[in-house]
């Protein structure tokens, strides 16, 4: 093991000199990776890789897989109801299969978004490094995992090595103060943040998040906090893990259990930062001044209070910004200087790793009970995962989103990222609880603004977009 | 993969900022069929009009421009999606590095894995590559010295850690690497075993798991 240094660290430099098997200069290390997800997208290519050179898995047991990305989100799905993902679903299973690793099937316990299923599985882990071949990896530094998002490239080679060749981030600490208002989630904090330090802040760094605002989040915000540290520019977020953490973690399939929990809460306790230690970058931010914030262009740092104005690009002096503005403004359909409440809506998106589980449900259903979606109007609500879907139903959520006349639908990204066809057509507002806003992303010409699940619930039984807290009974 | 040491051309410019990874190849092209083919799939929506016809305004359907092996791009190029078909894609149409003042870390990361080199440049520097690219210049990467020459006699400098500079360099990639290294990765695992069997000892959880078929390849 690398010698335990005398000098304060970081959370994340903590987990990352735990798991150095050699330094190889230079701030590189050779490190060691404790569990792998795989998804229908970059699972197949990444195990095709392996076999391609005659390799194996250097341990499968490590290895975990669903389908997700590419599956069909229709009532009654099968694997082949999307058949382009039906091909990958194939391979994924009979690779994994093959290999001995675990594959969480349609229509079984443990199927879902990767980042939703692995954390309430117990998959992820205080302290542990996760990887996977996508981008919000980093969701799972909600549970205190330092996860990142990999490349099929780097997914093989820790398919074959358990290990990658990495340099150790910068670090950029958030810490959260004030309080939170009426109707102010997880969510929007996450698009506060990105509205206030842009996209590029985080390049090059991990995040964790601290401070008395994110100690007093449930485990699921805090995923979905952790979920839209990529949309920063950082490759992971983490929050250290507390009592909140380990009573989220007890008793799920693949913690450990008895005694052998116990002991892992001991070793976990000591995954905090060092007072003292040093971060390259800092913020504080009080999230008394949050309200509900919705993006009006097509990068996840354009979002205003949901009660604000879009900007007039004439009212801009950069001339890249003005120009990056107006394009964005052409393309969203939106005149300068409007107001985005009152803005009518086509479709509605529930779902995707960022705001999928069941507290995120639990909010959308409260203001969809009792209501209506217009005529002209499509939502759909995609449960995150197989045991989100049944804990809803058991609590009735369901139902009460099928009388207010959502969808309610299977298990998968669904319309976050479209890779199984479910796509918005051109021109189509979309209110989505999903975490990018980019041109075409939901379909070519499609208009995306992001938003909490309450906030889209919202807009889905109003036809427009509309501030959720004008809802409030 | 192929080694990486110098590299004379034609600079492309793609100057907009936040090309994220969606819009160098959309997620349909990855699911489809022929992963071969990305190239010509690259930038779709900027590169391609609503009847599939290519737009004479993007720079890399212009005559000087088209095929060129170095692009020039905006901040923050690469951001979004961690797709590794988005350097597929870009490479399928010819080009073997791309210049910006910063780039998606995962991209960044997808780049060098694939023997496309990615240099990162102040702005200022940028403009001076810009403004080759847009006088149809070409420019001469030396990896080895780690420069960028330009028409005009000027010598620019980039950083690139020295780690992937010997893996272009010499056309190595990690698994190689790695997979050399595998007792002492062993020999961590075993004493990890001890430390966090949490980590090792996994309930029974939801599903049993079959016994990989190829053990005897295994180390």
């Amino acid at each position: 093991m690398a010698p335990e240094s005398l000098a304060p660290r970081t959370l994340i430099d903590k987990i990352w000199d735990r798991h150095t098997i050699r330094d190889l200069g230079d701030g590189w290390a050779l490190l060691h990776i404790d569990r792998h997800l795989l998804h229908d997208l970059s699972g197949p290519p990444a195990l095709a890789e392996v076999a391609r050179r005659g390799m194996a898995l250097a341990n499968p047991e490590l290895t975990f897989a669903t389908p997700d990305h590419a599956v069909s989100s229709a009532p009654g799905r099968t694997a082949e109801t999307y058949p382009l993902g039906g091909r990958l679903f194939k391979a994924l299973k009979s690779q994994a299969d093959q290999q001995g690793v675990r594959f969480f099937d349609l229509g079984r316990k443990g199927q879902g978004i990767v980042h939703v299923m692995a954390p309430e599985l117990g998959l992820a882990l205080p302290g542990t490094t996760l990887i996977c071949g996508d981008s919000h990896t980093c969701t799972n530094g909600g549970v205190g995992a330092l996860a990142f998002g990999v490349g099929t490239s780097e997914s093989s080679q820790a398919l074959a090595t358990q290990t990658l060749r990495l340099a150790r981030p910068r670090t950029m600490q958030i810490t959260l103060n004030g309080r939170l208002g009426l109707g102010v989630t997880a969510k929007d904090i996450a698009l506060h943040l990105l509205s206030v330090l842009g996209t590029t802040a985080g390049v090059g760094h991990a995040v964790e998040y601290d401070g008395p605002v994110v100690r007093s989040l449930p485990v699921e915000a805090r995923l979905t906090l952790c979920n839209l540290s990529v949309e920063l520019g950082a490759r992971s977020g983490i929050i250290a893990p507390d009592d909140t953490t380990f009573e989220y973690l007890r008793g799920r399939p693949y913690a450990p259990q008895g005694e052998a929990f116990d002991a892992a809460v001991a070793d976990w306790r000591t995954l905090v930062s060092d007072p003292g230690a040093a971060f390259d970058k800092a913020f504080e931010i009080d999230v008394s001044v949050i309200a509900p914030t919705i993006t009006w262009g097509t990068s996840p740092d354009q979002g205003i209070v949901v009660t604000g104005r879009v900007p007039d690009p004439a009212e801009i002096e950069d001339d890249e910004v003005r120009a990056s503005a107006e394009a964005a403004l052409a393309y969203m359909g939106l005149s300068p200087g409007q107001p985005l409440a009152g803005e009518p809506v086509d479709w509605v998106f529930i779902g995707s790793c960022a705001n999928s589980r069941l507290s995120d449900l639990r909010d959308a259903a409260s203001v969809a009970r009792g209501r209506s979606v217009p005529e002209g109007v499509i939502a759909w609500v995609v449960p995150g995962s197989r045991d989100v879907a049944e804990a809803a139903k058991a609590e009735g959520l369901d139902k009460i989103f099928i009388a207010a006349g959502f969808e309610w639908r299977e298990p998968g990204c669904s319309m976050c990222v479209a890779a199984n066809g479910e796509q918005a057509p051109p021109g189509a507002r979309i209110v989505s609880t999903s975490n990018r806003n980019f041109v075409g992303r939901q379909g070519p010409g499609a208009r995306t603004h992001l938003a909490s699940p309450a906030m889209a619930a919202a807009a889905a039984v109003s036809g427009r977009i509309t501030d959720v807290r004008t809802l409030a009974r | 993969m192929t080694p990486f040491t110098s590299l004379a051309g034609r600079v492309a410019p793609l100057m907009l900022a936040n090309v994220d990874t969606d819009v160098i190849i959309r997620i349909e092209r990855l699911t489809s069929g022929d992963q071969a083919q990305l190239g010509q799939w690259a930038f779709e929506s900027l590169r391609y009009d609503e009847a599939g016809l290519e737009k004479p305004e993007f720079p890399l359907n212009q005559p000087g421009w088209r095929g060129a092996p170095i692009l020039v791009a905006g901040a923050n190029f690469g951001c979004g999606s961690s797709r590794e078909g988005a350097v597929t894609a870009i490479a399928g149409l010819g080009v073997r590095c791309v210049i910006a003042e910063s780039f998606g870390d995962i991209f960044y990361a997808n780049c060098l894995q694939n023997g496309l080199l990615p240099i990162r440049l102040d702005p200022a520097d940028i403009a001076r590559v810009a403004a080759v690219a847009e006088a149809h210049g070409e420019v001469s990467v030396d990896l080895e010295r780690q420069t960028l020459a330009l028409p005009d006699g000027q010598t620019l400098s980039f950083s690139i850690a020295a780690i992937r500079k010997e893996g272009l360099l010499k056309g190595l990639d990690d698994i190689g690497l790695s997979f050399s290294e595998m007792d002492a990765i062993r020999a961590w695992q075993a004493e990890d075993r001890g430390a966090r069997p949490w980590i090792w000892d996994l309930p029974p959880g939801l599903t049993a798991v079959a016994e990989p078929s190829n053990l005897e390849t295994r180390r």
